[in-house]
């Protein structure tokens, strides 16, 4: 015969025992309901604090929105409506036009991500599919691993140290082949400083969702006479698109925002742009480089209206996103 | 008498050091259903893996000796080529879930980029589903996705995905092992249709479907082949003592 199992309020267990066991486990019974309702009250303490903090982000960014709309009434009420497609920016005479810097923002951040995606989806199929973290130990991938991550920490001024004094000069050799004013500065530039700085969040996303496409589905497909390529062309890249496609996202993200790598070698001029190759600005730098001489309080309401625009620009494009991965994902 | 469809030799495996196939010897003939059993671990599946050269995906896999398909030694073709002539299904269901029934079903073709005729494509799917005993379920469904299936209707996909490459050789890997009683049974009876026009190697480990659904049973221990017979024979008339303990329950 098994032994009844303990239990804190079992009569089998009192009956079979001694009278000193049982006095003993009633005390103890008594503090395990202490400690369980106790753990209770943690627990809704807890569920108290996350619901706190969440409220606290809603209010920040409901908070921001506002900031920024009381911030751009009196550049609202001396521009109007016509602030988001005026193309003419000059602060001497109080003229203010949004769309230089609106143009030169989906610019770089889209010929950004034209150029890196070939390197992230790449990066991301070698250390996702070919060198997985944790089998065998190759040294290149690992190496390959670590650097996109250091990448990432790099902060964007160094960035912009580097596009002055090494990519400015390669550019304008290229533009000078090319028979293009050479500037050096421009929105090609800021494109490729842009592309080298987004290519980790795309590379390290997409890697983590091709490490995740399970592994029958791959065998499925070589049973089948599959190759290699074969097997990510059509298995693999269709199962993880709709995280690839996030992490172009968040890339994308990444770029529009993008502020002191941008301004040092976007050239700084509030020309609308006439090609890819000419100076400009974009949303994000001409508020860091003209905040700090906003003298008049319709100049510096105006540099806060663009930062409402990048806001908006920014969650709109985010919103598109998610209206696309949700359709790819169904 | 016609030659046979497969011929294993002197079949050993290894993952790095660890023999996982032992000194494998049988021969198999067309139209036949042969069940391989055995406690876990016992070397049943690397063994039915290495027909397909499915085991090369694991690194350190290393095998020595002949298998011989219809005279041709698989380890003397391209993997690819062997792959289409032998056909697998997976013990999970597995189709491919961003395709829809009619695209998983002609999955071996888009994946070698063999191009079909419209006409070419509906019949291969037809008879495909059919074969699979799918095509009166899915017939008005045919574009919608694969995964909304049943767990037993997406096992006669993944069968009909394995059939409509008319192997030669169709291998199941404990293909009832992740399904209900009745999906069970729905595949079992499939098998016995199967065999008319293919020959089936199903890996198990559940000794009453061997008993069931086979032709001939290979016992496996320890990677070794202890037996192989006609099923019936096996069953009740077992000439080594570690197939009668198994079969009596001794061990498993």
């Amino acid at each position: 015969m098994p032994e009844p199992l303990p239990t804190f309020t079992s009569k089998t267990h009192a009956s079979t025992s001694s009278r000193a066991e049982v006095s003993r486990s009633i005390p103890r019974s008594h503090r395990l309901i202490a400690r369980i309702s106790n753990a209770d009250r943690k627990d809704q303490w807890f569920r108290h604090t996350l619901h706190i903090a969440g409220l606290i982000v809603l209010c920040l960014v409901i908070a921001i929105f506002l900031t920024l709309i009381v911030g751009s009434i009196p550049s609202f009420r001396a521009t109007g409506i016509h602030f988001f497609w005026g193309k003419v920016w000059d602060p001497v005479t109080e003229v203010f036009g949004a769309l230089p810097f609106l143009a030169g923002t989906l610019l770089t951040s889209f010929l950004a991500l034209f150029i890196s995606l070939p390197f992230s989806l790449s990066i991301a199929i070698f250390l996702g599919e070919y060198f997985p973290p944790g089998k065998g130990k190759n040294r290149m991938a690992g190496v390959v691993r670590e650097a996109v991550e250091l990448i990432a920490g790099i902060p964007s001024v160094i960035y912009g140290f580097w596009g002055l004094f090494v990519l400015v000069p390669l550019v304008r050799q290229l533009e000078m082949k090319w028979h293009v004013l050479p500037y050096g500065v421009g929105i090609f530039t800021a494109s490729l400083i842009l592309a080298l700085m987004i290519i980790p969040y795309a590379a390290s996303l997409g890697r983590e969702i091709i490490h995740m496409v399970p592994a029958e589905l791959k065998e499925a497909a070589y049973s089948l006479g599959a190759t290699r390529w074969e097997v990510i062309r059509h298995v693999v890249l269709p199962y993880a698109r709709t995280g690839i496609l996030a992490g172009i996202l968040l890339s994308l993200g990444r770029a529009l925002g993008e502020t002191m790598a941008v301004t040092m070698v976007i050239g700084n001029t509030s020309a609308l742009p006439k090609n890819i190759f000419s100076p400009g600005n974009t949303l994000a730098s001409v508020i860091a480089n003209e905040f700090t001489e906003a003298a008049s309080n319709v100049y510096l309401s105006a540099l806060i209206e663009l930062g409402l625009v990048l806001f908006l620009v920014t969650t709109l494009i985010h919103l598109i996103g998610k209206r696309i991965i949700k359709q790819f994902s169904t | 008498m016609e030659r046979p469809i497969l011929e294993v030799k002197h079949f050993h495996a290894w993952f790095g050091t660890h023999e996982v196939v032992k000194n494998v010897n049988l021969t198999l003939h067309r139209n036949e259903v042969v069940a391989v059993m055995g406690p876990s671990g016992c070397g049943k599946t690397t063994f039915l893996r290495c027909i397909n050269r499915m085991h090369e995906l694991t690194p350190e896999a290393r095998t020595e000796g002949q298998i011989l398909l219809e005279g041709e030694d698989i380890y003397r073709m391209s993997p690819i080529m062997l792959r289409l002539r032998v056909g697998m299904v997976f013990q999970r269901p597995n189709p491919f879930p961003h395709m829809t029934i009619y695209e998983n079903v002609l999955a071996g073709y888009l994946l070698n980029n063999i191009k079909l005729s419209r006409s070419d494509k509906d019949a291969i799917v037809e008879d495909a589903l059919r074969k699979a005993a799918l095509w009166e379920e899915v017939k008005n469904n045919l574009k919608k996705k694969g995964t909304f299936l049943s767990g037993g209707q997406q096992q006669r996909l993944c069968i009909a995905r394995a059939i409509a490459m008319k192997p030669d050789l169709l291998l199941l890997d404990e293909p009832t092992s992740a399904l209900d009683p009745i999906s069970t049974a729905g595949i079992e009876e499939l098998l016995q249709e199967l065999k008319k026009n293919y020959t089936l190697i199903i890996v198990t480990h559940n000794m009453q479907q061997a008993a069931r659904v086979s032709d001939e049973t290979a016992f496996f221990y320890m990677g070794e082949l202890v037996e192989f017979a006609p099923t019936r024979q096996l069953f009740t008339a077992p000439k080594d003592q570690r197939t009668q303990n198994y079969i009596t329950g001794r061990f498993s």
